[in-house]
């Protein structure tokens, strides 16, 4: 291919048509809290592991749905299971039973 | 004798006005401009936050009236404010002398074609919540065929400088979340997507509605507004925004999309109120005398306001509203004609 001194980015555009209906289906029933987040940011902001490496269970939820379960993966792994997310959860969902799912669902891909 | 009370309207305010007023002992006319009472509600099949059928309600608000005189098909030719009274000549010439006016001229639902990016008018698989009611009520046989994606867009026409209406229409986030949650009852195949800018959920079981709908029906609720539609050759819709809690654009090909259409002044109520030069605010909607203690009283003594012409509201709060303006109207009537001893 030509070089045109330049390289184009991937497109950071998330595709919803690739979104895995049926698998997020089968983490929701071992885990039904997964569709009860409202995204508020409690559990990122509390988290104690997020101040060294990137972690968000808001975030790693909103990357399953929109298609990017490597991204989940990715943001959950730093966990040290200290559940401090799940204290401050106005939804009342068991956090760490969810990471733990999540990443046994997705992470062994 | 008697004292007269004009209600112009036949939704649910002018409706529960009449029927309380009637009973108080006035003698009252309803006017409605269609050939039918209920106004909305009489095109809405289910009510948030429970289910409750919209038909229901209106046969009991109907049911109530008793004696009070209808007349449909009904509009108001000239008003004029006399000393203490209100001279009326109606739409089929007879005049009619009022003591009191209760205006109650509702709401228009806004017309969804005007945001053009949507499609509304322009792709056959998009339309609005007054259509999807519609086909609820007609039951099976529309023309909607097992959809397996559905996207609800929140803040249609609200919210929005560019089509000239600021606020919020209310009711809409409510309604949307209903209709997901319907829509999911029907085709509990298909995925919903909800795309809102902020989820209103101020009123008693709205939040529990919201909770269900993401719980029970899995209905995916994306922040961010729909930037364009577009349809491609099998006729399903393209649909681009941004979900603002990842920061990243946002495509889903759908098969049906529902516009939630706000809320408008009525153009009817205003032709009345510019008879009467009723003031409005900036939002379209009637000035109130107050706008906190007394929201249902107008500038001009004798003439009141109910339901939604003075603002958004839910059917439950326009039943309210309309009991208030007809207690300031047994006040008003009762201080200013006292009976003679």
């Amino acid at each position: 291919m030509m070089d045109f001194g330049f390289t184009i980015n991937k497109s950071s555009r998330i595709d919803l048509d690739r979104f895995d209906k049926a698998g997020f289906d089968k983490l929701a029933k071992i885990e039904p809290d997964v569709r009860k987040c409202i995204a508020c940011g409690s559990c990122t902001a509390s988290c104690s592991a997020g101040q060294f490496h990137r972690t968000s269970v808001r975030s790693a939820i909103l990357s399953i749905q929109n298609a990017k379960e490597n991204e989940a993966v990715e943001l959950l792994k730093g966990c040290m299971l200290c559940g401090k997310c799940q204290m401050t959860c106005p939804r009342g969902i068991n956090i760490r039973h969810l990471i733990l799912s999540i990443l046994k669902f997705y992470g062994t891909k | 004798m008697e004292k007269n009370v004009l209600i112009i309207g036949g939704g649910p305010a002018g409706l529960e006005a009449a029927s309380i007023l009637q009973k108080s002992g006035y003698s009252v006319t309803l006017i409605e401009k269609t050939d039918h009472l209920g106004g909305h509600l009489a095109v809405w099949d289910r009510l948030f936050p429970k289910g409750q059928s919209a038909e229901e309600l209106l046969y009991r608000l109907v049911d109530n009236l008793g004696p009070v005189n209808c007349l449909l098909n009904t509009d108001i030719q000239s008003i004029n404010v006399l000393d203490r009274s209100f001279s009326v000549i109606l739409s089929n010439g007879n005049i009619l002398l009022a003591d009191a006016v209760l205006l109650a001229c509702g709401f228009d639902l806004f017309k969804a074609e005007k945001k053009e990016e949507y499609g509304y008018g322009i792709y056959d698989n998009v339309i609005t919540n007054a259509d999807l009611e519609r086909y609820f009520q007609e039951g099976d046989g529309g023309r909607i065929i097992n959809p397996k994606k559905i996207g609800f867009v929140h803040c249609v026409g609200s919210r929005d400088e560019k089509v000239g209406n600021l606020s919020c229409s209310k009711v809409c986030c409510a309604t949307a979340v209903k209709q997901a949650c319907e829509m999911k009852q029907r085709f509990p195949e298909s995925e919903v997507f909800c795309f809102y800018m902020d989820l209103r959920m101020f009123g008693r079981y709205y939040e529990d509605m919201y909770l269900e709908a993401q719980k029970k029906y899995g209905i995916r609720f994306i922040r961010g507004r729909v930037s364009e539609v577009s349809e491609k050759g099998d006729k399903t819709l393209l649909v681009k925004a941004e979900d603002t809690l990842s920061s990243k654009p946002i495509m889903v090909s759908l098969d049906l999309l529902v516009l939630m259409a706000g809320i408008r002044p009525s153009a009817s109520g205003r032709r009345v109120g510019d008879m009467l030069h009723l003031m409005n605010e900036e939002d379209g909607f009637f000035s109130t005398k107050d706008s906190i203690y007394s929201q249902q009283k107008s500038d001009i003594p004798g003439l009141f306001f109910a339901g939604a012409g003075t603002g958004p509201k839910t059917i439950p709060e326009t039943l309210n509203d309309a009991r208030s303006s007809a207690l300031e109207i047994d006040r008003y009537l009762k201080s200013n004609f006292p009976k003679k001893k």
